[in-house]
């Protein structure tokens, strides 16, 4: 049982407790859609007086902030108390191609290439984790949503801009893992 | 107190998250690999059930816990806003392997460099909010 607890939790357990979240905030009147955080932190900081974008009653979004520090504190709980901290068990296909980029095979949750401080002080390393982080924050707003919001609301609802920003994630994915990344490492 | 629900709601998204892996940067480049079927069945099964659920909502007038009905808004009809902000946002999520839930359930998690991309995609978010009007929606 406890072992059932610390390691990967399969598929179909981890989708349909996804779902019941989204279900839940819906029946406490809100939407399941994460990246609104991100303009309601810019809005928040009082970037709405100079820029017409944050100019909205973000406070009405403070229950999603307050979803933003639970999921720090999950996050928090996963890896503290449910976690036997072995390493994330990838295919071995995917071990053999990130070797190629000189990305070792998973020693734990994360890359040390990409998230160790020492990663993170280097030219590349900074690079790296800022300029994906500028086109996550970027992109989410500008397709009006991120993984949350569209491939998993707006699928749910069934609606066309989600299916196409989802293809866009795609696209943009695929561009980044076969042609760019390979040119990074 | 009325925030408490969304709170725990919130604890339990970033517990399913990182005890999936759906934040570790070596599943997202297995998926966009093509090597597992495991992030496939993560969304799949969340949009199977999603899918299903929303039509029993709709169906059935479900209300919420305030006794309104639940409501879905049709977003605004595009192709360009969605594929372009959409590829951006691939881009992003392939090379940091993380998008903006799984951000913060790292910094939790104590991969605490997670937190320069974290304010980073919030940076993203304000140069959008500039140029918003310059941009093909």
């Amino acid at each position: 049982m406890l072992e059932l607890i610390t390691q990967t939790w399969s598929w179909w357990f981890s989708g349909a407790m996804i779902a019941g979240i989204m279900f839940f905030l819906l029946y406490f009147g809100q939407s399941f859609g994460f990246s609104s955080n991100l303009r309601t932190i810019c809005a928040a900081a009082g970037l709405g007086k100079k820029t017409k974008f944050f100019d909205f009653k973000w406070r009405a979004q403070i229950w999603n902030l307050v979803f933003l520090v639970g999921a720090i504190i999950g996050g928090f709980i996963a890896k503290q108390f449910l976690s036997s901290g072995a390493p994330v068990p990838i295919s071995g296909e995917t071990i053999s191609d990130l070797a190629k980029l000189g990305i070792a095979a998973p020693t734990s949750l994360q890359p040390d290439e990409l998230f160790s401080l020492d990663a993170l002080l280097s030219v590349k390393g900074f690079l790296v984790l800022s300029l994906g982080g500028l086109m996550v924050g970027f992109g989410s707003r500008y397709a009006g949503g991120c993984t949350s919001g569209h491939a998993i609301s707006g699928l749910s609802d069934l609606q066309i801009p989600s299916l196409i920003s989802v293809i866009g994630f795609f696209i943009g994915g695929l561009i980044m893992t076969f042609f760019i990344l390979p040119l990074i490492f | 107190m009325k925030f408490v629900k969304f709170l725990l709601l919130g604890i339990v998204f970033g517990i399913v998250m990182a005890k999936s892996e759906a934040i570790s940067w070596f599943r997202i480049q297995e998926m966009f690999r093509f090597q597992a079927f495991h992030m496939y069945g993560i969304i799949g099964t969340a949009v199977t059930l999603g899918v299903l659920g929303v039509a029993l909502i709709k169906k059935f007038k479900i209300r919420d816990f305030h006794g309104n009905p639940i409501s879905f808004y049709p977003k605004e009809r595009s192709v360009i806003r969605y594929l372009l902000g959409g590829t951006i946002f691939g881009l992003g999520w392939a090379l940091s392997g993380a998008c903006p839930g799984p951000m913060v359930v790292n910094i939790g998690y104590g991969f605490l460099t997670m937190t320069i991309v974290f304010l980073f995609a919030i940076i993203g978010t304000f140069l959008y909010g500039l140029i918003k009007e310059k941009l093909p929606h």
